[in-house]
């Protein structure tokens, strides 16, 4: 569980986020949405401390974040980064398996877990374990990143634009291999998009931000029926109109319409 | 040359530690700076500004500062019981560190510079604590520049330990220096040749086991981690063998940086082999005011230096009594202040005289200074590095009111055939030089006697009056050996004929050996075998 409360974050004189609250319960994922520069990241990232709060509280499973180390706060959280940040100067296997070798796993676990992750994020381990990183497309990296991130088996990810850089269909079988992972081991994420549609799909609720402050938050079902303003109903009319000519075009290919 | 690649294995040894432990003090220092520095910008710009004065220091004069500031520093350490010598090693270890901060300091301050963030918050984003991600993260990546500077301190530092000869490090510099004093080509080159080897060595070692890492080929790595081990291994262990050596210390003999020195060093350990068997070793090269220094530090045991130079620079004085009243004077001094002993007067002297070309001085009928004073204002001088420094100058212009056109400072290997290829009008000559008569010049007579005698004296540091005394008896031998003519021949034969000073000193000994040998069977005793 992730307890958000009053937090600020000011850099200089300007405000980045200020007063937010929200709480993502055990096995839930949130989905944090908002254009560019409206303190999505900056929100995720307080939550390991990777940006330190200017005031407010953040609580993992009840205890104050702020009490522990950062970097054992953040290694028993997973993080997927935007720019996804794969070391150029270790393997494949070797990025996966960062945060089992510095909580001290045995190497053979280490192994396995790596080969485990590589197959979950569907890259052959045989092929791929001894690859350099840079050698790699855009999308195979994002999976690695994710395969990373859960790598120390944490119970809490972060992820920030984690399927940003994929083609539409290995989007689509990451996201769904995801959502399965997720649940099957009762994970709780908060995860940052731009891309309405993966909120609406993967949340099991979406909180809008605007200049740092919470607009709405909600399922996604509630966010479509009652948008809490304009610019939250901006935010949804495009998937909304997607998926309203898609039915379209379906309803007229099932008459045989031209 | 065989004589010369003879020397080699010592020399290359020397030169090998020098290197190795100055560039490992260096990387010592400046990477742990340099981390520091990286982190903390204030402190950046203090570090980074004060490497880069240092380096601004030309190499010979960072290294000649060095003999007093450690000999300074000896006298504070050697209260702790940590001896500090000011000429030798030390000197030179200290410099060549130096000099090789800011190439590292730099690279290792902009590798971490351009390690990108995003991978930095990665790396606190996957739980690395901050000595992780720079162990880790940082210095991984880093490190291809950071290797850079390295590789471009150790080629620097191969290149100016060539310059610590004269601070009385053993380098391949011994080569060069007493190569260019003595002409003697063979010399230079297998100087230049092995600094240069060694430097290129060391620069592919060093960058061979940077690929290695960076291409994560272990071969590579091994590659040249293996030979830059084992030349380290090699420094090490011959530096603890001599540190070990049980063997009494050798007689250490200084020579300054000239032919006659060379060869009167070489005479010197000669004759102790024949008289006494101790053990000997040259320290060539030295720096003029360095010899002295050193002899009363208790660095080098013996060496010749002359009496005039001692009269002006050491008792400062000005006034000029007669020539064995200053040897006299000279010995009192040196005793009662230094503890040092004049052993001997070679029998020769070695004055500064001015010199002309023969041809021109006969023309003008020129035979003494008096002479010359109306035509100086349109003479040009050239001089020794020390020469218009010295004494003896303001005392020859004082005296005479000579002024000349120009002055220009040279090194002394080169002012002979300056004068005589006519790019000068006058030298400060040594009056044994035997280019003297080669070249045919003219020595001009001091006939108001503004210069000092400069008698070649033998002088024996504290350590050697004390502890062996049968060398000094032997050494006694010598006193009157030589005459200026003498010397003048052997210089010549050195610094024209090809001939090494080691094997003019052979020549002088063994033909001495043999007409003392006669006369002794003249008496009807024979005591020295040839």
């Amino acid at each position: 569980m992730i307890e958000v409360d009053a937090v600020e974050k000011t850099f200089g004189h300007v405000a980045a986020v200020s007063d937010l609250s929200f709480r993502v319960e055990a096995g839930e994922l949130l989905v944090l949405v908002g254009a560019s520069g409206c303190g999505k990241t900056t929100t995720l990232k307080m939550i390991n401390r990777l940006i330190t709060p200017s005031s407010g509280r953040v609580r993992i499973d009840g205890r104050d974040a702020a009490d522990r180390p950062g970097h054992e706060l953040r290694r028993d959280i997973g993080y997927c980064f935007q720019g996804v940040g794969l070391f150029p100067h270790m393997t494949v296997s070797e990025n996966v398996a960062i945060t089992p070798s510095l909580l001290g796993w045995p190497k053979a676990k280490i192994d396995r877990r790596v080969d485990e992750l590589l197959e979950l994020v569907e890259l052959a381990p045989a092929r791929y374990r001894a690859r350099d990183p840079r050698d790699l497309s855009g999308g195979q990296r994002q999976r690695v990143g994710l395969a990373r991130a859960l790598a120390a088996r944490p119970r809490i990810v972060l992820l920030d634009e984690p399927f940003g850089a994929l083609d539409p269909l290995s989007r689509d079988r990451l996201q769904r291999s995801f959502q399965r992972i997720r649940r099957d081991l009762n994970l709780t994420c908060v995860f940052v998009t731009h891309d309405m549609a993966e909120a609406l799909l993967l949340g099991d609720h979406v909180a809008v931000l605007r200049e740092g402050r919470l607009v709405q938050l909600g399922e996604p079902g509630e966010l479509l029926r009652d948008p809490a303003d304009d610019s939250v109903r901006e935010l949804l009319a495009t998937p909304q109109r997607h998926a309203e000519w898609l039915e379209h075009l379906l309803a007229g290919a099932e008459r045989g319409d031209p | 040359m065989n004589e010369q690649l003879a020397l080699l294995p010592g020399y290359l040894d020397a030169h090998l530690q020098l290197s190795l432990l100055a560039l490992s003090a260096g990387i010592g220092l400046s990477v742990p700076l340099g981390i520091a520095a990286s982190r903390r910008p204030k402190l950046e710009a203090v570090v980074l500004g004060t490497a880069s004065v240092i380096q601004t220091i030309p190499g010979l004069a960072l290294l000649a500062i060095m003999v007093p500031v450690l000999a300074a520093a000896g006298v504070y350490t050697a209260r702790f019981g940590i001896p500090l010598h000011g000429i030798g090693m030390a000197p030179a270890l200290v410099a060549l560190s130096l000099y090789s901060l800011l190439p590292i300091l730099r690279n290792t301050v902009s590798g971490l510079h351009s390690v990108d963030p995003d991978l930095l918050e990665a790396a606190r984003g996957v739980g690395m604590t901050q000595r992780q991600r720079l162990w880790r993260v940082e210095l991984p990546l880093a490190l291809p520049i950071l290797v850079a500077g390295i590789r471009t301190a150790a080629v620097w530092t191969v290149g100016m330990a060539t310059l610590s000869t004269p601070v009385g490090a053993t380098s391949l510099g011994n080569f060069i220096f007493s190569g260019l004093q003595t002409r003697n080509d063979d010399a230079i080159l297998v100087g230049c040749v092995a600094a240069a080897a060694l430097a290129l060595l060391l620069d592919q070692l060093i960058q061979l086991v940077e690929a290695g890492t960076r291409r994560r080929s272990r071969a590579r790595v091994w590659g040249g981690l293996v030979p830059l081990l084992a030349l380290y291994l090699y420094a090490a262990g011959s530096a603890l063998a001599a540190a070990r050596d049980d063997a009494p210390a050798p007689v250490v003999i200084g020579a300054k940086a000239f032919t006659e020195q060379y060869v009167l060093a070489d005479i010197v350990a000669g004759r102790i082999a024949e008289t006494s068997h101790a053990a000997t070793r040259i320290v060539s090269s030295l720096g003029s005011t360095v010899a002295f220094d050193a002899l009363a530090a208790g660095d080098i045991d013996l060496y010749v230096d002359y009496s005039g130079t001692l009269w002006v620079t050491i008792l400062k004085r000005t006034s000029l009594p007669e020539r064995n009243e200053v040897i006299h004077e000279i010995r009192e001094y040196l005793e009662h202040n230094y503890g040092i002993q004049v052993v001997c007067a070679l029998g020769f002297e070695n004055r500064y005289a001015l010199a002309m070309r023969g041809a021109e001085a006969r023309r003008l009928s020129l035979h003494d200074l008096s002479e010359l004073i109306p035509l100086a204002p349109r003479l040009s001088i050239g001089a020794d590095y020390e020469f218009f420094q010295r004494p003896e100058w303001p005392a020859l212009v004082k005296r005479y009111g000579l002024h000349f056109r120009s002055q220009r400072s040279m090194d002394p290997a080169l002012m002979y055939q300056a004068l005589a290829q006519g790019e000068v009008d006058v030298i400060s000559a040594f009056s044994t030089d035997g280019r003297i008569a080669s070249y045919d010049l003219q020595l001009l007579d001091d006939d108001r006697r503004a210069i000092p005698p400069y008698d070649a004296l033998l002088l024996a540091g504290p350590r050697i009056v004390a502890q062996r005394p049968d060398v000094l008896r032997g050494l006694r031998g010598l006193a009157g050996a030589i005459d200026a003519v003498q010397m003048q021949r052997m210089n010549l034969a050195v610094d024209g004929g090809g001939e090494t000073p080691a094997q003019v000193a052979r020549t002088f000994l063994r033909q001495r050996a043999r007409s003392s040998a006669t006369q002794q069977d003249a008496g009807g005793a024979r005591i020295l075998s040839p």
